[in-house]
């Protein structure tokens, strides 16, 4: 009896399509690793020897005052209970209120990441569209000056602080020659002209159809962008280039030029293929870590981003702000971690 | 005696290293006609090395010298790198050992058939496709089709290897290298594919050099041996009468082997001859 059941079960979940089954699976580790992500912020929070219901209503506050607030958040209630209440605010999108300005923190945080996604995004395409190509070149001709010229670009990438080259940046470019503009994400005269759609100005100010504030916002956003997109190109090209040199020993290579190809094409079209995979994980990684937010890079150019939202957060003892970063900052890993498995599978017959 | 495909005189392939330069080809020279040339020594001896300098595939630092290269009257060494890719694939071709090595794995093996003949030949897609099926059902792949579709990975070792030959001949060369084309593959398929290997080649009146270090497979598949060891030919003999080999190398190759028709209680060890190394090269033109 049970076991004709269980063939049954069997026999229908073998019918659903992969994609389907592929799916469940997805959506299923997402969700067990938001779980365990929300269970750490949560145990942060309560470990904290900061009293919630104190830094709600303040030091000079009545019991009763207290004791209504202490009720209000549940806090009288068993932690497995008070972890359910969390993990169910949080699915809504609830991270509770900001102490420091009495407002809804997903609301704050909705409003600062744009900021650095723009960055970030911006960033990464820059250390993407110079950084593969130098790997590649430097791995080809290895050995060569622009091998050498590679290396000292990735060395000071890695070792300049960014605080310095910040500040020189803008003094140079800025302050000097005047090619850019200064901190901020738009020059005064331009804040709010357009209306906020997706929070990220070049964006709104394209769908506003405002070339002056996207000129502005533009010409604020590329030393920044720059300066992170250096940081991301160190690494990038410094990856790309060791994955270059493997591949280019590789017998499959020797393959494609017996049959006459050129080195170019034998570069491109069948070394390159295979570092693909390779290079979506440390590109994935490098996006990850900007789009944390750079906290320098933040507060030297008066960049509104989650960065320095969370680090002032902190810094205040506003839990739930910092809770509520740390939890969206969790999850653009993990779902950039999905998106490339998801390229593994498209760009390696292997994976599939 | 007809005109050579190849001809090839006082080869050097050198690397520079630190210890000064390293002569990995010393002075090689040979001819190569309608035949199966089989190359034959341990590893070191250069024989790979000497298959590779023909194509000019040996990258630097690595050097490769010699008085001449002759393909067909013309002398690659001559060449640039650019007139050198008209001749790798189209007139001078190469299998290599593993299957799984030489294939890239993260295009279809469709693709990379395809391309190899595109390289060489002006041709729709469509037509290079007929002509890649027709290819590998010359190598006896079943459901061409399918394997057009598939990945290196998918397939076995003997299969891979049948696909590899299929690539390297389907722009129709006058001279395959053979590079120890069946040393990764089970006893059981390399037959089979040196079948089909010397089907094709006889067929195309393509010249084979044929790289090894097995000597009774080399005895029993190639027309003539050259017999490499450190670097130079120390003998070369018809495959035929390789029992009849004088060189101490040679009979010492072949005496450590075992034989099921003549058992033997030891087999001996090969007792090397420092003079082998310095003895100059024989030659291989005919």
């Amino acid at each position: 009896m049970t076991s004709a059941n269980h063939e049954g079960g069997a026999r229908q979940r073998a019918s659903l399509p992969l994609w389907v089954t592929a799916s469940i699976k997805t959506l299923g580790s997402i969700a067990v690793t938001m779980l365990g992500l929300v269970f750490i912020t949560f145990i942060i929070g309560r470990v904290m020897p900061i009293d919630p219901v104190l830094a709600i209503v303040g030091e000079r506050a009545s019991q009763s005052t207290y004791d209504a607030v202490y009720y209000q958040l549940g806090l009288d209630k068993p932690v497995i209970v008070q972890f359910g209440y969390y993990v169910w605010d949080v699915m809504r999108g609830d991270f509770g209120m900001s102490l420091l300005n009495a407002r809804p923190v997903a609301e704050d945080i909705a409003r600062v990441f744009p900021a650095t996604l723009e960055l970030a995004t911006l960033g990464v395409c820059f250390g993407i569209v110079l950084g593969v190509p130098l790997g590649v070149v430097a791995a080809v001709r290895k050995g060569s000056w622009i091998d050498q010229l590679a290396r000292v670009v990735a060395l000071v990438g890695y070792s300049m602080p960014i605080f310095w080259l910040g500040l020189m940046g803008l003094l140079v470019f800025y302050g000097i020659l005047g090619w850019v503009g200064g901190p901020g994400r738009v020059g005064i005269f331009y804040e709010d002209v357009v209306p906020s759609v997706t929070g990220m100005i070049l964006v709104d100010s394209i769908l506003d159809r405002n070339w002056t504030v996207l000129k502005d916002a533009f010409s604020h956003i590329v030393l920044p962008a720059s300066l992170l997109g250096y940081y991301s190109l160190a690494y990038i090209s410094r990856m790309t280039r060791s994955f270059m040199l493997e591949q280019m020993s590789a017998e499959y290579i020797t393959t494609a030029r017996v049959k006459g190809m050129s080195e170019w094409d034998v570069v491109w079209k069948h070394a390159f293929r295979n570092i693909r995979v390779q290079l979506i994980t440390v590109i994935a990684l490098s996006y990850a870590g900007l789009l944390e937010g750079s906290v320098l890079t933040e507060i030297i150019f008066s960049w509104p981003g989650i960065g320095s939202y969370i680090t002032t957060a902190l810094l205040s003892a506003d839990m739930n702000a910092v809770l509520g970063g740390t939890v969206v900052v969790g999850l653009i890993f993990i779902l950039l971690n999905i998106f490339s498995d998801l390229l593994y599978k498209v760009f390696d017959p292997r994976a599939r | 005696m007809m005109e050579p495909l190849l001809d090839v005189e006082d080869l050097w392939v050198r690397f520079p290293t630190r210890q000064g330069v390293f002569d990995a080809v010393r002075g090689v020279s040979f001819t190569l006609g309608r035949e199966r040339l089989g190359i034959v020594g341990e590893s070191g001896s250069g024989k790979s090395m000497t298959g590779r300098a023909i194509l000019r595939l040996i990258r630097p630092p690595g050097m490769v010298e010699a008085k001449q290269i002759s393909l067909g009257g013309v002398n690659l060494m001559d060449k640039t790198e650019k007139e050198m890719r008209a001749v790798r694939g189209q007139r001078i071709s190469m299998v290599m050992q593993d299957p799984k090595f030489s294939l890239n794995p993260v295009m279809t093996i469709g693709d990379q058939i395809i391309e190899a003949y595109r390289q060489h030949n002006r041709a729709s897609k469509a037509d290079a496709y007929a002509k890649a099926l027709e290819m590998l059902e010359a190598v006896s792949i079943r459901d061409p089709d399918r394997v057009m579709r598939a990945y290196p990975h998918e397939m076995s070792g003997g299969m891979g290897q049948r696909i590899m030959i299929a690539m390297m001949l389907i722009p129709n060369p006058e001279i395959l290298i053979a590079d120890e084309p069946t040393s990764a593959l089970d006893v059981s398929v390399q037959r089979q594919v040196l079948d089909i290997m010397d089907k094709l080649v006889k067929d195309r009146g393509m010249g084979l050099i044929f790289i090894s270090h097995d000597l009774n497979l080399v005895a029993d598949f190639c027309d003539r041996v050259l017999i490499m060891y450190a670097g130079r030919i120390v003998e070369i003999c018809e495959a035929d009468k390789l029992s009849e080999a004088k060189h101490p190398y040679t009979r010492g190759l072949l005496n450590s082997l075992p034989r099921l028709d003549a058992p033997r209680d030891h087999l001996e060890v090969l007792q090397r001859d420092p003079a082998w190394s310095e003895a100059p090269s024989v030659s291989g033109r005919l």
